[in-house]
Order: structure tokens, then C-alpha cells, then sequence
């Protein structure tokens, strides 16, 4: 009798933290939704909504946005997945300055940032040329730390040594164990990264705005202060953009099937050997 | 199921009237080569992982080396691999110096002590990932893929992924996809080690038939002597990176060369003994000497508890402290009347019979022994 009120007090417990949880995360989404569908005289209406089609420069700042988080996605992975494996592998004792490079940009304020690096991006406007996709250089480094803590997860779940070994046994050159053995079983890890680095690219505003470039978090800045109704609908779009992603990514994260029914699988995870 | 000895020839056979130029036929299976390794060397900071280590593998044949962690039997392996940088020697396949070919281009079939299936590729693909890398065509891949797979006795699991599979399944994928690619050599480091005792007597078993089926020249490492002795041709003992003794399981097991030898393998007893004219008397028994013993004086003498000799007697030299029953024979731990403890091998029935207290009295065959300085 005891045990069965104890499970229904933790069970109304739960509930209980899951409806203030709810009700704290929703409440200023219902109240986004509310103001940006307010019409005249207390009617509803999806002017605002319909605003955000006919905006040019909004438009031209979310395909900017989304071009940025594109590239930087790519250079991330360009430059994080082989620096890591090879870390991993080969120099597993720097593995330590690695990680200290790549959560640095964690603990630097973004103006500090931006103050440190606007004498930098003078040369790379000069070099590259002063379109606001040069802004993958340093959103790159901003989303480093996120990006490494989810491929580190990765790598370290799988036994990669003795996988690179034994694709290396039987003929597979570096790139293909990369592309072949590595990659396929750290695509969960590779995804996460990749989400957690979209969304901070087309949430981020500071670097863009003091640097002067036009990405979508800026103009949405510009916006409120003309029409708040767009500028609020077009932050309620960013966040069911970010939760069909997050959907998106959960649908394609590996799953495990079901195991066989014969034999008891192998569930230990693989033995080091001490080398002999 | 088919038969795995009718799949290997026909495997085999298939292969034989293969034309070699066929680049859409995976390489031909079967037939060994020969292996050196010439004076290998390979130091950690101040530790020798291998010492000057020299072995000779004859075509088809199975070596094990054994020895304890440490002794450098796994970095021997992996340097045959490719996968170990050595300081200095040389390591000759089919009379070719390999000793600077990167690893994946040796042609080495390699089974690992850790699981080692790439987890996002099933059975079959695993079997057949050495082959694509070859560009073997596809319809022959997987039938060499299946066909190995039949080999091993997993012929109905080819479409599972490695996690639902057991760990004695998936080692046994693991043989097959390095037997796939018919490599001239097939390197098993410690395949058994992280599988429980059934599994592992049973794939003993067949990684040695599957190994004469093949006849791919073997080199097997592993620190589990009955492992060792169960599959090999021969077997080398190794120690703080050196070859103690090699030889074939019988020979190293009755003729050890060194204490060491003698006491990694098997059971031994260590008694007083003393050695004149070219024999030892131990427990009031003459025994032949082997090679490497003392040749005068007071020596200690390594007896197996297999030679030693129980019998009641109230007049005797021991008594008995503590009988051991394993089933079919037993062990009975003695004390002598010099304080010394003698171990003997006895049937089981005698095991029971012999119970602690009892009086006995210890007598050794006349098989030849070791003798070493005191």
C-alpha cells in the first residue's frame, strides 16, 4: 500500500515538473505566436506572417543566413572531423591541447571577440572581398567548442583504433578508413555538431551586427524597430525551423535493431588489449 | 546448412581453375607462405618490447607465441602487420623484404582480441569490405562473402549488423573477413580472449580446422597456454621481448629448455635434487637430464606433478595436505619430510581416497627433467 502511494506521488511529481517545465518554455512561444497574428481592432491576422514574403531585404538575409550556416557546417567538418581522428589515433597526448584550442572561444566574450578580430577581417575584405559569407571564417571558430564536445562523444563511443586497424589490414588507404569506417559510425556525433552549429549561426547576432553585415538575426533587429509584428514572426519561423530540424536529425540518427534471439550478443564493449 | 569442409573445397577448387589476370574474381584462397623475422627490435622509453626477436613461420603452418603481458608477443604480431614501427631488424614474406610497406598494402588477414566489426556494415558487407576495396565486382564479393561465411558457420546471419550478433559470432566474422581477401598471411592476436569459456573450446576448434582448410601461413598470439598448445604447430615462448624456446606443443611442454619455459607451461614442482655424472637423484630416483641443466652438485629440480608418483604408506616420505578433485583426474598437494611441498597429478578416484593427514610415499618417474642452479 505503502510502495503504491509512493509511485503515485512520484508519478503526480513528475507530471507536476513536466507542466511548469512546459509551461515555462511555451508560454512566451504562445505569447510570440499571439502578438505576431494581433490585427486591428482585437482581430486576428497573419499580416505580419505574410510580411515576411515580401520583405526583400529580409529575404535576402535568411538565404545569407542559411548560406553561412551551410558553410560553416562544411568548414567545421573539414577541419574538425580528419583533426580529430588523427588525434585520436596518432597523437592521443595532444588530445588535451586540442580540446583547450577548441573550447577557448567559449570563455571570449563576443565583442572581445569581434575587437580582436575587425583588424583581420580588413584583410579579408581586402583579400576575399566584403560579402557577409566571410563570416564562415569566424563562426567557424565560434562554433568549435560546441562542435568538438559532440564529435569527441562520438569518436569515443566507438572503438577506433582497433576499427582503423583492422580497415588498414585489410587495405583501406587513411582517406577511405576516414570515409568508409570512421565517418558511417560517427554520423550521429557528425549531425548533432552540424544541428548545434546551424543554430547558432542563424541565431547569432553580435559578431554580424558589429561587423556590419546583414544576416538575419541583424535585420530582424532592424525590423523590430519598424514592425515588430514581422520581426516576431520571423523569430517564431527561426524556432519551428530549429524544432523540424531536431526532428529531423532525430529521424536520422543511427538506431540499434533488435538483437538475436539465439545468442546472447556482445554487449561489453571491446577489450583493450594491453600491448604485449 | 551446407557442410563448412564441402563450402572450403569448394572454395578451393573453384579457385584453382581460376584464371589469375580475372580482376572481377576475388584473389584465390589457400597456400601458405613463408615468414621471417630477422632480429626485431622495438624499445618504449627504456622497455624492450622486442629484443632481438627472430622467428621463421614455414608456408601453411600455425605458430603461437605465448608468454605473459608484456613480453612483446602482440608488438611481434603487429610488426609482422604492419601496424608496429621497429627500430631496427627485418621482416621477409614469401622471400620479400615487407619491412617498409605500409600496412595495408601487406596482405595480412587480421583478427583482433578487441570486437572489430565496422558496426554500420552487416555480416556480409564486413566479410566483403576487403574485396570492395580491391574492386573485386560485386556478385563476386558477395558470393566469396557468403561462401566464407558458410565457413564459419554463420551462413543464415549474413544480413545482421555486428550488435546482433554474439561475441563468439562476431569473432568468427572477424576469421572470415580476413580470410576474404586470401591473405598470404593470417595474424590472430588474442581472437579468444574476450569470450567465455564454451565459446571460446569451441571456436578454438574451428579457427584451427578453418586454418588447415585455408592453409594460410598462421601466427596466433595469445597468454593462454592450453589455447596455445590445442591449436599450434609450434609454439614459441617469449619473455621480456626474446624467444625462449620454440617448438612443437609436445616438445615444449616434456622438453623445456629453460625454468622459465618450464614453469609458464603447465604445472611444475621445484625440488631439491643433486646432479652427478650426467643424472639427477630426486626423491631417492635417478632422471636423465635435459639439454640447459647443471652438470654437478646441488641443483633444484623442475618435476611435473604428471611424473610424480602417489602411494599410501605408513613408512613414507610425505603426507598428504590437501587433495584437489577436477573431475576426471585430481591434484594432491604433499608435504615432504624436508618441509618441501610436492604437487601430484593422481587419477581421480585416488583424489577422493587421499584424504589430508594421510601418510604416502613420493616417488618420481624416470622421465627426463630440468635441473637448474639452486
Amino acid at each position: 500500500m505503502a510502495a503504491v502511494t509512493g509511485r503515485r506521488s512520484r508519478s503526480i511529481l513528475r507530471w507536476l515538473v513536466l507542466v511548469v517545465v512546459g509551461i515555462y518554455l511555451l508560454l512566451p512561444l504562445l505569447a510570440m505566436v499571439e502578438f505576431s497574428t494581433r490585427g486591428a481592432g482585437g482581430t486576428r491576422s497573419l499580416e505580419a506572417w505574410r510580411g515576411i514574403g515580401e520583405d526583400d531585404d529580409l529575404l535576402d538575409s535568411i538565404l545569407t543566413s542559411v548560406e553561412l550556416a551551410a558553410l560553416t557546417v562544411v568548414g567545421m567538418l573539414v577541419l574538425l572531423v580528419p583533426t580529430m581522428t588523427w588525434v585520436h589515433l596518432r597523437v592521443p597526448a595532444v588530445r588535451r591541447i586540442v580540446e583547450f584550442i577548441c573550447l577557448l572561444p567559449l570563455t571570449i566574450p563576443a565583442i572581445v571577440l569581434v575587437v580582436g578580430i575587425a583588424p583581420i577581417y580588413a584583410w579579408v575584405t581586402y583579400l576575399v572581398g566584403d560579402s557577409p559569407l566571410t563570416l564562415t571564417f569566424v563562426y567557424v571558430v565560434l562554433v568549435l567548442p560546441y562542435a568538438y564536445r559532440a564529435i569527441d562523444g562520438g569518436l569515443g563511443a566507438i572503438d577506433i583504433v582497433t576499427l582503423s586497424e583492422a580497415a588498414r589490414s585489410l587495405g583501406a588507404s587513411w582517406p577511405q578508413v576516414l570515409v568508409r569506417v570512421i565517418i558511417p559510425n560517427i554520423r550521429g556525433a557528425l549531425i548533432s555538431a552540424s544541428v548545434v552549429s546551424i543554430a547558432l549561426v542563424l541565431g547569432e547576432f553580435t559578431i554580424a551586427s558589429l561587423l556590419n553585415f546583414d544576416t538575419v538575426q541583424v535585420v530582424i533587429n532592424l525590423l523590430g524597430k519598424r514592425n515588430a509584428g514581422i520581426a516576431v514572426a520571423v523569430s517564431v519561423a527561426a524556432l519551428l525551423f530549429a524544432f523540424v530540424l531536431l526532428v529531423v536529425v532525430a529521424y536520422l540518427e543511427p538506431r540499434r535493431r533488435s538483437a538475436p534471439d539465439d545468442e546472447t550478443p556482445a554487449t561489453a564493449p571491446a577489450v583493450q588489449e594491453a600491448r604485449a | 546448412m551446407t557442410s563448412p569442409n564441402k563450402v572450403t573445397n569448394k572454395v578451393t577448387n573453384k579457385v584453382q581453375t581460376d584464371s589469375p589476370a580475372a580482376t572481377s574474381e576475388p584473389p584465390a584462397l589457400g597456400g601458405g607462405v613463408e615468414v621471417r623475422l630477422v632480429d626485431l627490435r622495438r624499445t618504449y622509453g627504456t622497455v624492450h618490447a622486442l629484443d632481438g626477436l627472430s622467428l621463421d613461420l614455414q608456408p601453411g603452418e600455425l605458430v603461437a607465441l605465448l608468454g605473459p603481458s608484456g613480453c612483446g608477443k602482440t608488438t611481434a604480431l603487429r610488426a609482422l602487420a604492419g601496424l608496429e614501427e621497429l627500430d631496427s631488424g627485418t621482416v621477409m614474406v614469401d622471400g620479400k623484404d615487407i619491412t617498409r610497406v605500409s600496412a595495408h598494402r601487406r596482405n595480412m588477414g587480421m583478427v583482433f582480441q578487441a570486437y572489430s566489426l565496422f558496426p554500420n556494415m552487416t555480416a556480409r558487407d564486413n566479410v566483403a569490405y576487403g574485396l570492395r576495396l580491391r574492386k573485386t565486382a560485386a556478385a563476386a564479393r558477395r558470393k566469396r562473402a557468403d561462401e566464407l561465411l558458410e565457413l564459419v558457420g554463420l551462413g543464415t546471419h549474413a544480413t545482421r549488423y555486428p550488435h546482433q550478433l554474439s561475441g563468439g559470432q562476431q569473432q568468427r566474422v572477424a576469421l572470415a573477413r580476413a580470410l576474404a581477401i586470401a591473405p598470404q598471411v593470417l595474424l590472430l592476436d588474442e581472437p579468444l580472449s574476450a569470450l567465455d569459456a564454451k565459446v571460446r573450446a569451441q571456436l578454438r576448434d574451428e579457427i584451427r580446422r578453418v586454418q588447415r582448410e585455408v592453409g594460410t601461413t598462421t601466427l596466433f598470439v595469445t597468454h593462454d597456454q592450453e589455447e596455445a598448445l590445442a591449436m599450434a604447430d609450434r609454439v614459441g615462448v617469449m619473455s621480456a621481448g626474446q624467444l625462449q624456446q620454440i617448438a612443437p606443443p609436445a616438445e615444449l611442454y616434456e622438453r623445456p629448455r629453460t625454468a622459465f619455459v618450464a614453469e609458464f607451461v603447465g604445472l611444475t614442482n621445484r625440488v631439491p635434487g643433486t646432479v652427478d655424472d650426467g643424472r639427477v637423484r630426486v626423491l631417492g630416483t635417478d632422471l636423465p637430464l635435459l639439454e640447459g641443466s647443471v652438470t654437478t652438485g646441488a641443483a633444484t629440480v623442475l618435476v611435473r606433478p604428471e611424473a610424480v608418483e602417489v602411494a599410501p604408506d605408513d613408512d613414507g616420505n610425505g603426507r598428504v595436505v590437501a587433495p584437489t578433485y577436477l573431475g576426471s583426474l585430481g591434484r594432491v598437494e604433499i608435504r615432504m619430510h624436508d618441509d618441501s611441498v610436492v604437487l601430484a597429478q593422481v587419477t581421480s578416484h585416488q583424489a577422493t581416497e587421499l584424504t589430508p593427514g594421510t601418510p604416502v610415499r613420493v616417488t618420481v618417474r624416470p622421465t627426463p627433467v630440468l635441473a637448474i642452479a639452486p
